[in-house]
């Protein structure tokens, strides 16, 4: 899977699951601050992320994504290690 | 009495089986219609009983944005959504008054809280391990959520609190909050109650504990209170809410006044975890509490909006604590229950009855009890059977039990 067919999944995520604003979704969106993202809904967004690309994302990896762009880097590379 | 604060209703709002605001719930408790059918919210084939009175109509995605939705358990939906509909019917706006809302708060009576949530997370837990359980599933569950989020979207920063008493909870919700109103903690409440236990466990549990109605293949007969051939209750969901107010703080702004909270009473049976006291000396010594506190004599009361479940042991027991309280005056007191209609909202009901008596009280107008054709011997008062009648009243009483042997009592009075 390239790294365009993870975003489009990866998004699609973030609205119909997570319910989060479409329009205001791009790889810069830093999802405490631009996605109104809390500390519950960061939780929620990790589950949604590994069992939507059936991958394992630990906390101490989780703690260093801040963006809709390092969360898609992340799962892509983990999906082609 | 006269060094305590008097306390108003200014507000109504109501999600039911019967209708998705107060207006279109009274009018169908006004003509007999039922809000009882199948079950259509879960496969409900197996059980003993498969029928409910649901709230068909709901539309969530309506009040609340997908992301809120994934928050939010059924019952904070119809307590949330009753009480804008309570506080815009109150006139009131929060948000933009500081002060005001700095002496406003919520109180929300609940049986259960989030049962849907809980089933399915336990569900979670259970099929796919602890990691999969959701971040969100206790703001969901906790019964006072309901209560937190009213207050977190219109900004109330005074009292905020939760009353779980199984049925009886919302009835005690609204007395409890017009208690802080009387000792001046604060001046507004939103007060009422929501539940929305049709659900898997729900159903199941107390079809177990043989407390409703298994007349499975006549949904709209099945809640017959007082009827001798009566044989359970029918679960309901839904939610009420009532805005109480300090008279003076009413009539400062100018607020249309429904009716005045004039008695509270509460007791317990001490007997039992789920059967009532048999003889009803529980129940009417909630129902003379409530007329000592609004220092009136039974002959005052021109109609009881009764528990009556239609369950075998609360009508005919509720029957014989009318009768201890009201004495000579018993049967000359029209009594009904619109949960032969609404089915028993549970936690909910005390509030929904609540309004339903104060509307009954402003139009005139008594709602009957439907579904009774057969007399018990043991029930033997003016029920309002099947038809809807006009009469004058100044004073109302809306009584609630609940497992554990709570007993609370309210009486509404017209100002």
């Amino acid at each position: 899977m390239d790294r365009e067919q993870v975003a489009e999944r990866l998004v699609n995520v973030l609205v119909s699951e997570l319910g989060l604003d479409a329009e205001k979704i791009n790889d810069e969106a830093h999802f405490e601050e631009d996605l109104d993202v809390d500390s519950l809904g960061v939780v929620e967004l990790l589950m949604a992320l590994e069992d939507e690309f059936d991958v394992k994302i630990p906390d101490e990896e989780a703690e260093s994504i801040m963006t809709v762009g390092q969360a898609i880097d992340l799962v892509h590379s983990k999906l082609n290690s | 009495m006269s060094d305590r604060r008097r306390v108003v209703v200014t507000g109504m709002g109501a999600i039911t089986p019967v209708g998705l605001d107060v207006t279109a719930t009274w009018k169908s408790v006004t003509s007999g219609v039922s809000g009882v059918g199948p079950i259509t919210l879960f496969d409900a084939g197996d059980y003993r009983t498969q029928i409910a009175a649901e709230v068909s109509d709901w539309d969530p995605s309506a009040h609340f944005d997908a992301k809120e939705l994934r928050r939010l358990d059924r019952f904070s939906e119809f307590f949330i959504v009753a009480a804008r509909q309570a506080i815009a019917h109150a006139g009131l706006e929060f948000t933009t008054d500081e002060d005001l809302a700095s002496r406003a708060g919520v109180m929300v009576g609940a049986g259960f809280g989030g049962m849907g949530a809980f089933i399915e997370e336990i569900t979670t837990l259970v099929e796919r391990g602890p990691d999969r359980v959701s971040p969100t599933g206790v703001p969901r569950i906790i019964p006072n959520m309901a209560a937190g989020l009213v207050s977190i979207e219109h900004n109330l920063t005074g009292p905020v609190s939760c009353v779980v008493t199984a049925c009886s909870a919302s009835a005690n919700a609204i007395g409890d909050a017009a208690e802080i109103i009387r000792r001046g903690a604060a001046d507004v409440m939103v007060a009422g109650g929501a539940e929305a236990s049709i659900t898997t466990f729900g159903i199941a549990t107390f079809a177990q504990a043989r407390a409703m109605s298994t007349r499975n293949d006549d949904p709209q007969g099945a809640s017959r209170p007082f009827d001798a051939d009566r044989d359970g209750f029918v679960m309901g969901e839904g939610g009420g809410v009532l805005i109480l107010e300090s008279l003076e703080h009413a009539r400062a702004r100018g607020a249309e006044i429904y009716a005045e909270v004039t008695g509270y009473g509460m007791s317990a049976d001490a007997y039992h975890i789920t059967l009532p006291k048999p003889g009803g000396t529980g129940a009417a010594k909630a129902m003379k509490a409530a007329l000592e506190d609004a220092r009136l004599d039974p002959s005052d009361i021109g109609y009881i909006n009764a528990h009556g479940t239609s369950t075998p042991a609360n009508d005919s027991t509720e029957t014989a604590a009318i009768k201890i309280a009201m004495g000579d005056a018993a049967y000359g007191i029209p009594v009904s229950s619109t949960k032969s209609m609404t089915g028993h909202i549970l936690g909910g009901a005390g509030a929904v009855e609540a309004i339903i008596a104060i509307e009954a009280m402003r139009h005139g107008v008594l709602p009957p009890t439907i579904n009774y054709t057969t007399p018990d011997p043991e029930c033997d008062l003016d029920y309002v059977p099947n038809e809807a009648r006009e009469a004058e009243m100044r004073h109302v009483m809306s009584n609630s039990f609940g497992f554990g042997g709570h007993n609370a009592t309210l009486i509404f009075s017209a100002l």
